[in-house]
């Protein structure tokens, strides 16, 4: 299935006009795609982060794992910075997507979303038909050509593992599908326009275990070509699907490394006591 | 006792009981209704009565309405004298007709006078275009003058005759009203351009003369239309038929009058009910005549429909404009608090008060203030400064403007954050969010808002007596002449009519089952537009059902 979405990328890309960025070529060295700087954040007098500093490696995924209520939503959701939308968020430091700081006055929100995509806990298509669900993102840039839809349209259900389950019927309702049909939908939304980074928010937590095997298969598939990072309840998910893990607790980072080493060789105790379910 | 109490039966009882009264409240209501308005056109049996009081004998022939019971001591205080020692006493109500020759239409009998009564099936019924109905004999049809059948051959001479006038009847009102009507508009558009033109100083030469030769134009087609309503009017008089009152009075009637003559005594059932249902459906699709006691009721459907549909095209943009900004995009706090409250009470003011509002600030200030604009050349004859279906629509939009915000509101409010979240981090704006996702998932509750809103301006009459409501239109507000929609005209309304006809009738007795039929239209009415809008409703909640789980 993925390879058929790869050989389409580029002329897609073309036809979209999307925005050049200065993008770094040598992939084999992990830099940062995503630096978080000295990040707070503060839902009025009540601090949720405590100055987080981690660079999110390009192309890979990177999990962010933890108690509940710890801030690890919430800071997925500054990465894209959803948090605007609730009155009461203050900021304070930097986060740099390819050496930019995306809370910049001169950011648009609605630009810094569409490079950096999102797909939440619980599926929520749009209640309109598959095909507009998937187009919709492109349709909000303004492109309505029949034809590059169709294109996107197929390429991205292909992408999200989707397209033969539902080639039949792409003029249904999206809120006629499964959950995990739903929830892979949803993905196959969010990469229909092409985004640089992939944030997961506990997608596979209201799934049942095919379907968030599927997902998990997904997940695998699309790091090849994104930047993902995934909160996730589950350690074992964690475990399978990550490059890189993120333990954080009471807002703030406490250990940050390779998913091999954090779960094998975890440097700071409360990172232990979490793995090995001793709270949490 | 105490077990039955505790297990929550009687509490059952006391809620279902509750939900049957109100089902019987209503079913009463509408059947009630139904039941007195649409008896009205069935065509009941003419009797000939042979009647002898103490001041002598005499025939009446008539409908028998309604019969009245008094008991002995009753009539006695009321001076009715009582014969043969019975213990009560029995009036009756006979419809007798023939105003023009007795100067009523109802007449009240005492049964112990009657001596017998029949039904014989040569009696008629003739509907006038005036005066009222007639009852009597036919006696004889004319032609020119002379009588050309007699007795029994003059009921089927007469039939095709006055189809015929009929006919002619309908074409003359058809050169009269449509055409001439729109040669006396067109005159009186070009009378406003000329005038403007004057108030402009640019009437020179050569537009004068346009003007006129214009005008020339359309006189001459006046004419022409005259010289055809002359000709149709004297083929309408060419035939007359004679007919005797119950009494022995002959009267010479000429067909341009009758609208209908019928024989209820000799009809089968079939034929009553094929009469029935062409009553109905001329009360359906006629004008009124006679001061809105006799005819049809068209132009108050018409109307009271036109000016609904005006009103929800002006609230659904209004209301949803408010609901949005409120909702989604001005700062929950103390103001929007208090602005909610002010609207929720805006709902409560009585409507009259509206109409009270309408007539200052729609009618006098912005009317007012339009004419002077735009049409000056009009004045002193005002244009929008005067009572009309814009303002009545308005009004009305005004006074359900909250239903529609309060609902509107709500709907959004039930829009999930998921959903909206789903759209922004797919790159879109909150404008296009709002636009492509909210607003028409929000559409059922918009729909129920206009539901709601209907169903309450539909059933409006106190304002719109302020606002442009009146007893006879002369036009409609949408007809064939430019720019079709008329605005500013003044239009007939169901719920007024009710009134009008009810109380501020000259005939009251003959106008009282017109009054039901009338009241059961609006009804129907009403809920028409309800059930349409509650079907659109529902298919849209079918396309977003899955979303509530």
């Amino acid at each position: 299935m993925t390879t058929s979405t790869q050989t389409h990328t580029i002329d897609i890309n073309a036809l979209m006009q999307k925005q050049a960025e200065p993008k770094q070529d040598d992939e084999t060295k992990e830099e940062g795609c995503i630096k978080i700087q000295d990040f707070n954040l503060f839902y009025g007098e009540k601090q949720a982060l405590h100055g987080i500093n981690m660079d999110i490696p390009k192309k890979k995924v990177t999990a962010y794992i933890g108690p509940s209520g710890c801030g690890k939503s919430t800071l997925l959701r500054s990465i894209n910075r959803m948090n605007d939308l609730i009155d009461s968020v203050r900021i304070e430091g930097k986060i740099l997507l390819d050496g930019n700081d995306i809370y910049d006055k001169s950011v648009h929100v609605a630009d810094l979303r569409r490079r950096v995509g999102m797909v939440f806990q619980k599926p929520n298509p749009f209640p309109k038909s598959i095909y507009e669900n998937v187009a919709y993102g492109l349709r909000i840039q303004g492109i309505n050509d029949r034809r590059i839809l169709d294109e996107v349209v197929e390429k991205s259900l292909r992408g999200a593992a989707l397209w033969d389950e539902v080639k039949d019927r792409l003029n249904d309702n999206a809120l006629g599908m499964s959950g995990g049909q739903q929830q892979r939908l949803v993905i196959a939304r969010a990469i229909a326009i092409e985004p640089d980074v992939m944030l997961l928010d506990e997608p596979a937590s209201a799934l049942d275990p095919i379907s968030t095997l599927k997902i998990e298969e997904l997940i695998n598939d699309l790091k090849e070509k994104y930047t993902i990072v995934i909160v996730t309840h589950n350690m074992q998910q964690a475990a399978r699907v990550s490059d890189y893990t993120a333990f954080m607790y009471m807002g703030d980072l406490i250990e940050f490394g390779t998913t091999n080493r954090i779960f094998t060789n975890p440097e700071k105790k409360q990172t232990e006591d979490y793995i090995t379910g001793r709270y949490g | 006792m105490k077990n039955w109490f505790k297990s929550g039966t009687p509490w059952v009882w006391l809620n279902a009981g509750a939900i049957s009264i109100c089902l019987i409240m209503v079913i009463g209501l509408v059947v009630l209704i139904a039941a007195r308005g649409m008896v009205h056109f069935w065509p009941v049996n003419i009797y000939q009565i042979q009647y002898q009081d103490d001041k002598g004998e005499k025939t009446i022939v008539g409908e028998w309405v309604d019969t009245v019971i008094l008991s002995a001591a009753q009539a006695k205080e009321a001076g009715y004298p009582i014969l043969n020692n019975a213990d009560h006493l029995e009036q009756r109500l006979i419809k007798t007709g023939n105003r023009d020759l007795t100067g009523r239409d109802f007449l009240w009998i005492d049964a112990q006078y009657l001596k017998n009564e029949k039904k014989p099936e040569d009696l008629i019924k003739i509907e006038r275009r005036e005066w009222g109905n007639f009852y009597g004999r036919l006696k004889a049809v004319k032609e020119n003058g002379k009588i050309i059948a007699e007795g029994d051959e003059a009921y089927p001479e007469v039939l095709p005759r006055i189809d015929r006038a009929r006919d002619l009847y309908e074409q003359i009102e058809h050169l009269q009203k449509k055409e001439i009507g729109s040669i006396n508009y067109a005159l009186e558009r070009l009378r406003l351009k000329q005038r403007r033109l004057e108030l402009e100083g640019a009437l020179d030469e050569h537009a004068r003369q346009e003007i006129t030769r214009e005008k020339a134009e359309y006189q001459q087609s006046y004419q022409k239309i005259r010289t055809q309503i002359a000709k149709l009017n004297q083929a309408i008089m060419r035939d007359s038929l004679v007919a005797e009152t119950g009494d022995g009075q002959t009267a010479e009637i000429p067909l341009k009058k009758v609208v209908n003559l019928t024989r209820p005594n000799a009809m089968n059932i079939g034929q009553k009910m094929a009469e029935y249902l062409r009553q109905l459906y001329a009360f359906v699709t006629e004008d009124p005549r006679e001061a809105n006691t006799e005819g049809g009721i068209f132009p108050a459907i018409f109307g009271t429909i036109l000016m609904v549909m005006v009103m929800a095209v002006l609230v659904t943009p209004f209301g949803v404009i408010a609901a949005v900004y409120m909702r989604e995009y001005a700062k929950q706090g103390f103001i929007t608090r208090v602005i909610r409250i002010a609207v929720n009470n805006l709902a409560g003011v009585p409507s009259i008060v509206y109409g009270v509002f309408g007539l200052g600030f729609f009618v006098y200030f912005i009317g007012g203030n339009i004419d002077d604009l735009f049409y000056p050349e009009a004045a002193p004859a005002p244009v929008f400064g005067t009572p009309g279906l814009l303002w009545a629509s308005l009004t009305l939009a005004l006074l359900t403007l909250p239903v529609v915000i309060v609902s509107t509101e709500e709907g959004l409010s039930r829009i999930p954050k998921s959903v909206r979240e789903g759209s922004l981090a797919l790159g879109a704006t909150k404008l296009e969010t709002l636009w492509r996702i909210v607003l028409p998932m929000s559409r059922p509750a918009m729909m129920t808002g206009l539901i709601l809103a209907v169903a309450r301006a539909a059933g409006e009459v106190a304002p719109l007596m302020l606002v442009g409501v009146v007893k006879l239109a002369p036009t409609l507000p949408l007809d064939g002449n430019y720019p079709f929609l008329h605005l500013e005209r003044k239009f007939m309304h169901l719920g007024f009519h009710i009134y009008d006809v009810g109380f501020q009738s000259p005939n009251v007795e003959a106008a009282r089952p017109l009054v039901y039929a009338t009241s059961l239209l609006l009804i129907m009415v009403i809920i028409g537009l309800n059930l349409f809008a509650i079907n659109v409703r529902n298919s849209l909640r079918e396309r977003y059902k899955a979303l509530d789980n």
